[in-house]
């Protein structure tokens, strides 16, 4: 499939540029969706379609003011904080917990490896509609729903299997020789641990924090449930307002957060070529 | 290693046996390794782990009929719910108490509203006799209070009912008002003598001093009480001889005039309240379900209900959740398999291209993978309207017409469709990593050996590309069925799943029972499909962008 020989028949050659064609057509529509919001953010309308001013690159028909509504609009600040205090914080849990527990995971001889591996991996297993029915009956016994402690411990809850997926797969590829050779030139296990094992498995690490962020950023079933309404987060804002149908600032927010993404995809990809080009894997 | 002998221990330098050296060293690891695993297990098991079993706990759990009706319910176990009877008297005196009790806590709502899955018209039962109970006993207080207005003292009633010690403790609290009142203690010569009027006045005191701060010394008891204190009268007339003082002269005082009291039959008072107590229907519904725990929950996510005859399916027009079960089965698979065509595709485009082009179009799929849910559903909302772009689309190329728009949300084709491209990316991934192992040289071979390309394709690569399959549809199909946001934003009420009836049972309907029983089976179906990928993909291999 990579080149069409020179002798391919008519046949062939229809089917390769038509194969072609059908998989520009997947990734149109893997794409396409996310990219037409893009411009329809910039609607000097409220409406969720093109104008017919925007159709002919009028400038009138663009305009900002969904962008200075979600910049102004109190409700939807009040969002955007807590989304970017619920988020850190959750992160900054699981990513500690579950680098440990990777770690400890990674070492040979632990006994029932698989099982503890099951049970850490099951908040990314279980749907997240019955995680949310569970945690929302135990937390309001325990009186943790509605509170911002909360939504951080779901959230953390179920960032940390991204965790350990991520830094196991670093720790995989780690020689362990490199921390016998450490404690053989004196170092105790917290210097082994900061000067050699860290700087190695830093990549997955950081892509098990982004990983874990992300989860807690995006996440909206969880906080619908388990947060009150001082508890509110960007997806849960944004999920209402699809509900009750209110206003195409939806659309600029969307737009914004596809811009988050971008940037988080680029920094994980950055990560991915260092450590294939620290491990000599590099594609060239 | 040629001088050491069957007899000779191989020691470490400190003279400690190897092998017992070698077993500590082990042991250290090994704990170490689970002190660094301990924390984040236990975090996992309380934030987690212990959420979801108190779920699957709830979804029998059923203490609330016992808790809320405790009298009524021992009673019941005599009554035989198939005689088709009312059940007697002494029912119906317990359930004065307990209901009595239930409505000063305004819990007796809660108990109609559970009785109400099982049995409708209960609820409202609940609500309206709550409302009159409080007077159901007022024929005998009204008598207690004539025969001597001392009835009608709070005191009297702290003085017939309380243990000394409490007596003496409150007085010095009312002297001091030093934080609360001592908690009320009753008297173990009331509880001997007078049983059941000890039973209330005790919940009454406890109700005022909990819930309402208030002090049994300043508040008159309730009517029930009186009733209660009646039927003790009545069955033991020599209840005044334990007492002493002002207390027996009262009580004699009263075991000589019960006899001539006005009585009120409790069953007719019920029954005159709400019709509903006459049915033996009703009460073979609170006999069936009283029991701490019960399969009821789980029968009425199957459609089926607990009769006092045994195992039923509901009526057809109420059947809604196995139709829910086999839609969510349904349209996962549908998902599933549209996934599996529109990412077949472009795995084997990404394997097959060299890696600088297939890195670079590999962006395209991480890209709406790493893109907010919400921000796909809304793209999709935007997309598929009536007044959206795609049908404006259509009409402008004339392929419709203006008033001939298509309904493509708000039903089972939006749900598909947005899920489709939501899940894309679970696709194409595990596939793109087993597609990537799979040797050109195969396909080579077979072609060389005079295969035409669709035989080389079909007998040599597809079978190779079969576990890649095998771990995108069942992740896929796992993440489909439990999906929630999407089929509630775009499905409308032909494209919703059990989620999404979960959540209803959750925040609307309160019928907690019945979203934990219904958890739990979705729970049941994902953690068997789990297995599957295990045994074909293995959890350490599960991968990430």
């Amino acid at each position: 499939m990579s080149a069409l020989p020179p002798y391919a028949s008519p046949l062939q050659k229809t089917w390769y540029y038509s194969f072609r064609v059908i998989c520009g057509l997947i990734f149109f529509f893997l794409i396409f969706p996310i990219m037409i919001i893009v411009p329809l953010s910039f609607n000097a309308q409220n409406f969720f379609t093109f104008t017919p001013e925007m159709l002919a690159l009028d400038p009138a028909g663009y305009s900002l003011k969904h962008y200075e509504d979600f910049f102004t609009n109190p409700s939807w600040q009040q969002a955007l904080w807590n989304s970017v205090t619920i988020a850190p914080a959750a992160t900054i849990l699981a990513t500690v917990l579950g680098t440990l527990a990777a770690i400890g995971l990674s070492q040979s001889h632990v006994p029932y490896k698989s099982a503890i591996m099951a049970v850490l991996i099951s908040p990314m297993i279980v749907p997240l509609i019955i995680s949310a029915a569970g945690m929302y009956f135990f937390y309001s016994r325990i009186g943790l729903q509605g509170t911002y402690w909360g939504v951080v411990l779901a959230h953390a809850a179920l960032g940390t299997p991204f965790v350990i997926i991520t830094v196991t797969a670093t720790l995989v590829g780690f020689d362990r020789s490199l921390v016998r050779a450490a404690a053989n030139l004196g170092a105790d296990p917290v210097t082994t641990f900061f000067k050699v094992q860290m700087p190695l498995i830093i990549p997955g690490v950081v892509s098990g924090a982004l990983f874990a962020f992300i989860t807690s950023f995006d996440e909206v079933v969880v906080v619908l449930f388990l947060g009150s309404a001082s508890q509110q987060t960007l997806p849960w804002r944004m999920f209402t307002g699809l509900r009750e149908q209110i206003s195409p600032t939806i659309l600029a927010v969307a737009s914004l957060m596809v811009a988050i993404s971008i940037a988080l995809l680029t920094v994980l990809e950055l990560l991915r070529r260092r450590s294939e080009r620290l491990r000599g894997l590099s594609p060239g | 290693m040629s001088d050491v002998t069957s007899d000779q221990v191989l020691t470490t330098q400190d003279g400690k046996p190897l092998k017992a050296a070698l077993a500590k060293a082990l042991r250290r690891e090994r704990l170490r390794s689970l002190m660094l695993i301990a924390p984040l297990l236990i975090f996992i098991m309380l934030t987690f782990v212990a959420p979801i079993f108190d779920m699957l706990f709830r979804s029998v759990e059923n203490q609330i009929v016992s808790e809320t009706l405790p009298r009524t319910v021992v009673l019941l176990e005599e009554w035989d719910a198939g005689s088709g009877e009312t059940p007697g008297e002494d029912v119906y005196q317990a359930l004065h108490y307990d209901l009595m009790i239930a409505s000063e806590y305004k819990r007796h709502t809660q108990l109609g509203t559970r009785l109400n899955y099982e049995k409708t018209g209960i609820s409202s039962m609940f609500r309206r006799t709550g409302r009159r109970i409080a007077d159901f006993g007022e024929v005998y207080a009204d008598q207690f209070a004539a025969l001597n207005p001392a009835w009608e003292d709070p005191m009297t009633w702290v003085n017939l009912m309380a243990s000394d010690a409490w007596i003496a403790d409150q007085q010095r609290w009312a002297a001091s008002q030093d934080g609360p009142e001592p908690t009320f203690i009753l008297s173990e010569t009331a509880v001997a003598a007078l049983p059941a009027t000890a039973d209330i006045y005790g919940a009454f005191a406890e109700f005022l001093q909990m819930e309402e701060g208030d002090s049994p010394t300043d508040e008159q008891p309730w009517n029930a009480v009186y009733a209660a204190l009646y039927e003790d009268l009545a069955d033991n007339p020599q209840a005044f001889s334990t007492f002493s003082g002002t207390n027996a002269d009262l009580l004699r005082e009263a075991v000589e005039a019960v006899p001539t009291f006005a009585t009120a039959s409790m069953k007719e008072l019920f029954i005159d309240a709400e019709d509903g107590w006459g049915d033996a229907g009703n009460w073979a519904v609170i006999k069936t379900f009283s029991p701490a725990y019960t399969p009821g929950y789980f029968l009425s996510a199957a459609d089926a209900q607990l009769t006092p005859d045994g195992l039923e399916m509901k009526p057809e027009n109420q059947q809604i959740y196995l139709f829910l079960f086999y839609r969510t089965l349904l349209l996962s698979i549908v998902i599933t398999l549209s996934c599996l065509l529109l990412g077949y595709p472009i795995a084997y485009l990404l394997a097959a291209l060299p890696l600088r082009y297939s890195n670079l179009l590999l962006i395209l799929v991480l890209l709406p993978f790493w893109t907010s849910l919400l921000v796909r559903t809304s793209a999709w909302k935007v997309l598929l309207q009536q007044q959206g772009v795609i049908n404006d689309v259509l009409v402008w190329i004339g392929l419709i017409t203006d008033a001939g728009r298509l309904v493509m949300i708000n039903n089972a084709t939006g749900t598909i469709i947005a899920m489709t491209h939501i899940l894309l990316p679970f696709m194409i991934l595990p596939l793109y990593s087993v597609m990537k192992t799979i040797s050109p040289t195969y396909v080579r071979a077979a072609k060389s050996l005079g295969a035409t390309d669709w035989t080389a394709f079909w007998r040599v690569y597809f079978p190779q590309s079969v576990p890649g399959i095998g771990a995108g549809a069942i992740l896929v199909f796992i993440l489909a069925i439990g999906y929630y946001i999407t089929p509630e934003l775009v499905g409308g009420t032909s494209g919703i799943f059990i989620s999404n009836r979960i959540a209803f049972h959750i925040s609307s309907s309160l019928n907690w029972g019945l979203a934990a029983a219904l958890g739990t089976l979705l729970l049941v179906a994902v953690l068997l499909l789990f297995m599957a990928y295990d045994r074909i993909v293995g959890i350490d291999n599960v991968k990430l962008g």
